[in-house]
């Protein structure tokens, strides 16, 4: 009973609140979805914990029928287990807070409850497509987060950015879709069934077979993963279907922190960890994916060290941590995997959140050349981002086995991929190299953000914040700005302008007072803050050494588990080195010599030009895709259905029937009649047929 | 209640029959309120045939047979297929009415009376048993349709009109040949008969093109769709609806009535030729409707892609694939039908279906966006909605005939996420910038109340799809049993797998991390 509340309650809410809309007021519809919020997360908790006691079975509660089309038979059903009661809690945890941070963060919005009741829907839909037992229902979550995405990214529809952003997500994200589809259906082909344990059952004994696809033969255990993995490509912005997910910060930030960083994302990394009895026979497909997610690694982090929107810094953040994830996979750990999927839901929540009341204080100016000291001005925010920073970096003390959660479970990352041998190592390599980027942007964005001198008077947002507020700031930091706020939160800024590096912005305050962000946005920081701290010393165990904990739910690898223990020390030691490499290099270059980024653009300006362009994906897609598909379609109606068809079709008819011209006025009348005629001549022949037998 | 010998399908029939004859002697407001009350009832009927059509019955329920002259009948009964066919038309029906209740200023009484006959016609052709009675409402279903276009069209109806009479009617004279020869071989009209008839195979191909002039037609399958968007820009806003939600359905129809389970051979032998034209369409078509600026051209091009998928799924061959097809039947029928609503209620406030001179109506007009996006989501075939049960099913069933085939038609899922968006994009997003569009007042209540119920059928189809697929259960694994015969082998070929040697690979594997 309680999964059903668990899942239905946000639903509900969502329906009331989005139909009620204004009818209900801000404060009713805010009240209605976080409440179902609490309600579902305080219910996920003793689930998962009765999980982590290892005193709660797997189960399936069944809800009712969906499609039955002969052997094909799809439950709408709620599947209970392990890897479901982690990402509960992951889910209903973040969203909650993200419900009671919006409360602060979207205070001055025309549109409340429309917001709640879009973020109550996508956390219908995750938790539907967590607790699939079935393939299908997991592609309604799938699509269904898909659809709240789109909306919470178009949230300002005003904005042509942001729109453009939406229906990037959504498309792309079809991509994968694609590929998922086409995965469902040849499992359905292969296996008979779409249930998720009986796939998993026989999938075993698929290995070895092979299938006709496309016309080749190839090995079906492979084809069938790879399809797969394509849909997990998409939802988890994976190299070459990634673009999306850097415009999709076009939402408010409370979206980012919750679909774009801590759950939705994440989903493709669910799929592959959920179906890993399936990825285990397809060793092929299994390589596929620590090569893309090591790559992803770092494109990503590369991207992240280059961008100056905070909020896009982030994002490159998240995609790179997806493809830690992803080698996880890869090399087998599906537990590491999820390990840093759990921690790193709460940092980078944390962050993103953090992120929103820096830029809440700065009136939404997200670029960090604008920034500086906001420390002294906003401390509790700058020690949780701290926070969030310790624990994305990975710091922690080998010898001790305690640190902040990314030490736990990036390290135990890099070490199963090591200890898994063959292209394990070479993911090991890059994984290691990415740490060091990782650590470098991340510290490079405290340091724009937190140190130094103040550069804020340059910014036109805060000017804006100053002209509007006539010194009356003490009451209003916020001001008039928020009403139109579709035009104020930018996260479009064309990377492509000149970048000047931050010293050449001029400094000083402007004469603007930023202010620390109201209560209901720190008590959600403060929490996550704990996540990141302690979750990944307390979860350690669980997570990585305690297969009775997984109990069936993934393919746990007890050999590789052992072997990551006897991995050489360097190895284990290596995360923590990268780690202050790059917060070194941070330091060198944003706090002591600070003409530095500015020379080393100057000095390498292709390869900056490269990083800051996001390696041209952008526009390549554009070039091959986009340009070429409209181009296509006119050529089809223009060329194809106008020029061809219809010419040599009924307009060469009417042309031959009636010497052309202006055959339609004489015509008009008689087509009815001629029609008619035509009728009655076919059943006349068909009477004389009837009678004269 | 017990319908045992109560000729209800007559009644169905015959109720808008009369009702279109007394419209023509009444005022327009008479008319419209005579048309909506004769509608309604029908409806009432339908709910009633739905409510006592025996799921696990025989194939055959509510037959009539009366005989008219020489072997001629008057013969009425329907399956599951043509009980939901039926319900969808009748359903649209007043729906219809009302949406032509203010928009239609000229010749009411004569326009109520054509919108009825049609009624009549279209109930006629789901219900019919009789070969020629089939082909009389079948072809005669254009003439209030062409009426409909040619009289309270738009400017540019003349052509419209023109192009939709001559490609209907090239396909009818081939299909009327081929039944005279068929009632020849066969010695009967009857419906029932003809479908146990297996007709020599050297026959078949000839038959089968024959019909299929007809019904790729009135599907519309590429090269042969250019009927449609022509029709659907002059059409009033009810006659689109009509058009898209039950005459495009009447070609599907026609494809799992006569040419399968009739031509079971020639359908297998000819299964590339609607494979080849239906990937063609989706993929050509979804990217016309991508470079659109007609509201209703866009819509009109997106049917075609859509219906492409009714065409791969029905000769799959197989049952996901034919149980898809009709399931996007239905679901086409009342999401494009409540598209083109959608684009009327805009239309009737600014008279325009250019795209760009609309925006930013989720301000203005939140109610309309609500639904508009609802039915936008169906149309690309979101679950939970009607539109993805049917595409889902109709492309595994298509994946089991052949991969190819199913990826082509899979990417109509990005395209046509692409054009409806897009069109989306530029009607209710963006900003209110023009004072005209600003003007624009939400749905009425009138407006609302023929979008809700279809709104409400479309969720209901996309989470239970049960109450529907049920009905048809029966006559579709009659039909798969019937062309089982002659079902086209897939190209999976799958071979059994050797687990003991991948174990042995496994071990290795693991040896080498050590």
């Amino acid at each position: 009973m309680n999964i059903q509340l668990i899942v239905f309650l946000p639903l509900l809410a969502a329906i009331i609140v989005g139909l009620g809309n204004r009818m209900l007021g801000n404060i009713v519809g805010k009240l209605i979805t976080t409440g179902a919020l609490f309600a579902s997360c305080a219910l996920s908790w003793p689930i998962f914990l009765a999980f982590l006691g290892g005193d709660q079975a797997a189960y399936v509660q069944p809800v009712f029928s969906w499609i039955v089309s002969g052997d094909l038979n799809v439950d709408w059903a709620l599947r209970v287990d392990t890897l479901t009661a982690v990402m509960l809690v992951v889910i209903t945890t973040v969203s909650a807070l993200v419900h009671l941070y919006s409360w602060g963060y979207m205070e001055e919005d025309p549109d409340q409850p429309r917001f709640f009741a879009y973020l109550s829907l996508f956390t219908f839909a995750m938790l539907m497509l967590v607790t699939a037992d079935n393939l299908v229902q997991m592609f309604f979550g799938w699509e269904g987060v898909g659809l709240a995405s789109y909306l919470l990214i178009g949230f300002w529809f005003k904005k042509p950015s942001a729109n453009a952003a939406a229906i990037k997500a959504f498309v792309v994200n079809r991509v994968g879709d694609l590929g998922f589809m086409l995965g469902i259906f040849g499992t359905f082909l292969v296996f008979g069934t779409i249930s998720i344990p009986e796939i998993l059952e026989a999938a075993p004994g698929m290995a070895g077979s092979t299938i006709g696809f496309l016309g080749y033969r190839f090995d079906t255990m492979t084809v069938l993963c790879l399809l797969l993995f394509i849909g997990a490509m998409g939802k988890s912005a994976q190299l070459g279907l990634h673009t999306w997910l850097p415009d999709a910060m076009e939402g408010p930030t409370p979206v980012s922190a919750l679909i774009h960083a801590a759950t939705m994302v994440t989903a493709g990394v669910f799929m592959v960890c959920r179906l890993s009895p399936m990825f285990e026979v397809a060793p092929v497909a299994l390589g596929f994916v620590t090569f893309i997610g090591a790559a992803t690694c770092l494109f990503a982090a590369t991207v992240g060290t280059a961008q100056m929107d905070i909020k896009r810094v982030i994002a490159y953040s998240t995609c790179s941590q997806l493809g830690y994830m992803f080698f996880a996979a890869g090399v087998g750990a599906y537990n590491a995997a999820m390990f840093h999927l759990f921690t790193h839901a709460f940092f980078k929540a944390l962050l993103f959140l953090g992120a929103g009341s820096v830029i809440h204080a700065m009136h939404h100016e997200q670029d960090m050349r604008f920034y500086g000291g906001l420390r002294k001005s906003i401390p509790f925010t700058f020690w949780m981002m701290m926070a969030g920073t310790l624990a994305i970096t990975g710091v922690g003390v080998y010898w001790l086995h305690a640190g902040f959660a990314g030490f736990h479970s990036k390290d135990a990352i890099l070490e199963a991929a090591y200890a898994s041998g063959g292209g394990g190592v070479t993911a090991f390599w890059v994984g290691a190299f990415a740490a060091l980027l990782t650590s470098f942007y991340s510290w490079r964005l405290i340091f724009m953000t937190f140190f130094g001198e103040p550069r804020w008077a340059a910014s036109e947002h805060i000017q804006h914040a100053l002209h509007d507020a006539h010194g009356d700031h003490d009451t209003h930091a916020h001001g008039d700005a928020h009403d139109n706020a579709p035009a104020q939160e930018n996260a479009g800024h064309d990377p492509h302008t000149h970048a000047p590096g931050a010293a050449e912005v001029k400094t000083g305050t402007g004469g603007y007072h930023p202010h620390e962000s109201p209560l209901t946005m720190l008590v959600p920081l403060g929490v996550l803050a704990i996540g990141a701290v302690l979750a990944g010393f307390v979860f350690s165990h669980a997570f990585l050494e305690n297969g009775a904990f997984w109990v069936g739910s993934l393919a746990y690898d007890e050999h590789l588990m052992h072997a990551m223990h006897e991995v050489p020390l360097w190895v284990k030691l290596s995360a923590t080195a990268a780690m202050l490499i790059g917060l070194g290099i941070a330091v060198l270059a944003y706090l002591v010599h600070r003409d530095w980024p500015a020379r080393f653009t100057e000095s390498f300006r292709v390869l900056h030009a490269f990083v800051l362009n996001k390696w041209y994906f952008d526009e390549l897609y554009h070039v091959v895709f986009v340009k070429p598909a409209f181009w296509l379609g006119r050529l089809f109606w223009k060329k194809g259905d106008e020029g061809t068809i219809d010419r040599f079709g009924p307009n060469g008819l009417a042309a031959l029937v009636a010497g052309g011209g202006r055959i339609t006025a004489r015509l008009q009348s008689g087509y009815v009649y001629t029609y008619a005629l035509v009728m009655l001549l076919g059943l006349t022949a068909a009477v004389t047929w009837a009678i004269s037998r | 209640m017990n319908l045992d010998g109560f000729p209800i399908l007559s009644l169905m029939i015959a109720l808008p029959m009369a009702a279109a004859i007394a419209c023509l002697f009444v005022g327009a407001n008479a008319a419209r309120w005579l048309a909506l009350g004769a509608t309604l009832i029908d409806l009432a009927l339908g709910v009633m045939l739905w409510v006592n059509y025996d799921i696990s019955g025989p194939q055959w329920q509510f037959t009539e047979y009366a005989p008219l002259f020489g072997r001629f009948a008057w013969a009425l009964g329907i399956d599951g297929m043509a009980l939901m066919l039926l319900m969808l038309t009748v359903f649209l029906m007043p729906i219809c009415i009302g949406a032509s209740w203010e928009a239609i200023k000229t010749r009411v009484p004569e326009y109520m009376a054509a919108f009825l006959l049609m009624e009549v016609l279209m109930i006629g052709v789901f219900a019919a048993q009789d070969l020629f009675l089939f082909y009389i409402f079948f072809e005669a279903g254009l003439i209030p349709m062409y009426l409909i276009i040619g009289i309270w069209g738009g400017a540019n109806r003349i052509y419209a009109s023109y192009k939709f009479f001559l490609y209907t009617l090239l396909g009818s004279v081939l299909m009327l040949i081929a039944m005279l020869w068929m009632v020849q071989f066969a010695g009967t009209t009857s419906i029932p008969v003809l479908l146990q008839t297996d007709f020599p195979v050297e026959a078949q191909t000839w038959l089968w093109l024959a019909f299929f002039a007809s019904f790729a037609v009135k599907m519309p399958m590429w090269p042969v769709h250019t009927w449609l968007p022509d029709a659907h820009v002059q059409a009033p806003t009810a006659g689109s609806v009509i058009l898209a939600g039950v005459l495009l359905k009447m070609g599907g129809y026609g494809f799992l009535r006569f040419s399968l389970p009739m031509f079971p051979e020639a359908s297998a032998q000819l299964v590339w030729l609607i494979f080849a034209l239906s990937m063609i369409a989706v993929v050509a078509t979804s990217l016309i409707a991508l470079v659109q600026q007609d509201m209703k051209k866009l819509i009109a091009y997106s049917s075609v892609a859509h219906m492409a998928i009714v065409t791969v799924g029905l000769f799959a061959f197989n049952r996901q694939g034919i149980e898809g097809a009709l399931i996007v039947m239905l679901s086409h029928g009342l999401v494009s039908g409540a598209l083109f609503l959608c684009v009327g209620v805009i239309y009737d406030r600014l008279h325009t279906r250019e795209i760009d001179r609309y925006g930013g109506l989720s301000i203005n007009m939140p109610k309309y966006a609500v639904l508009f996006l609802l039915f936008t989501m169906a149309g690309i075939g979101l679950p939970g909605t009607s539109g993805f049960v049917g595409e889902f099913l109709s492309l595994m069933g298509v994946y089991q005939v052949s991969s190819w085939v199913a990826l082509v038609c899979t990417t109509g899922i990005i395209l046509g996420a692409a054009y409806s968006l897009y069109l989306y994009r530029r009607i209710a997003y963006g900003d209110l910038t023009k004072d005209d569009v600003r003007a624009m007042p939400d749905l009425s209540a009138r407006e609302l109340w023929l979008l809700a119920p279809i709104a409400a059928v479309v969720l209901w189809m996309g989470v239970y799809p049960e109450s529907f697929l049920a009905p048809m259960r029966n006559d579709v694994g009659t039909l798969v049993a019937r062309i089982e015969r002659a079902r086209p082998a897939g190209d999976a070929h799958l071979t059994a797998g050797k687990p003991a040697a991948a174990a042995a690979h496994a071990e290795t594997a693991h040896e080498g991390a050590h």
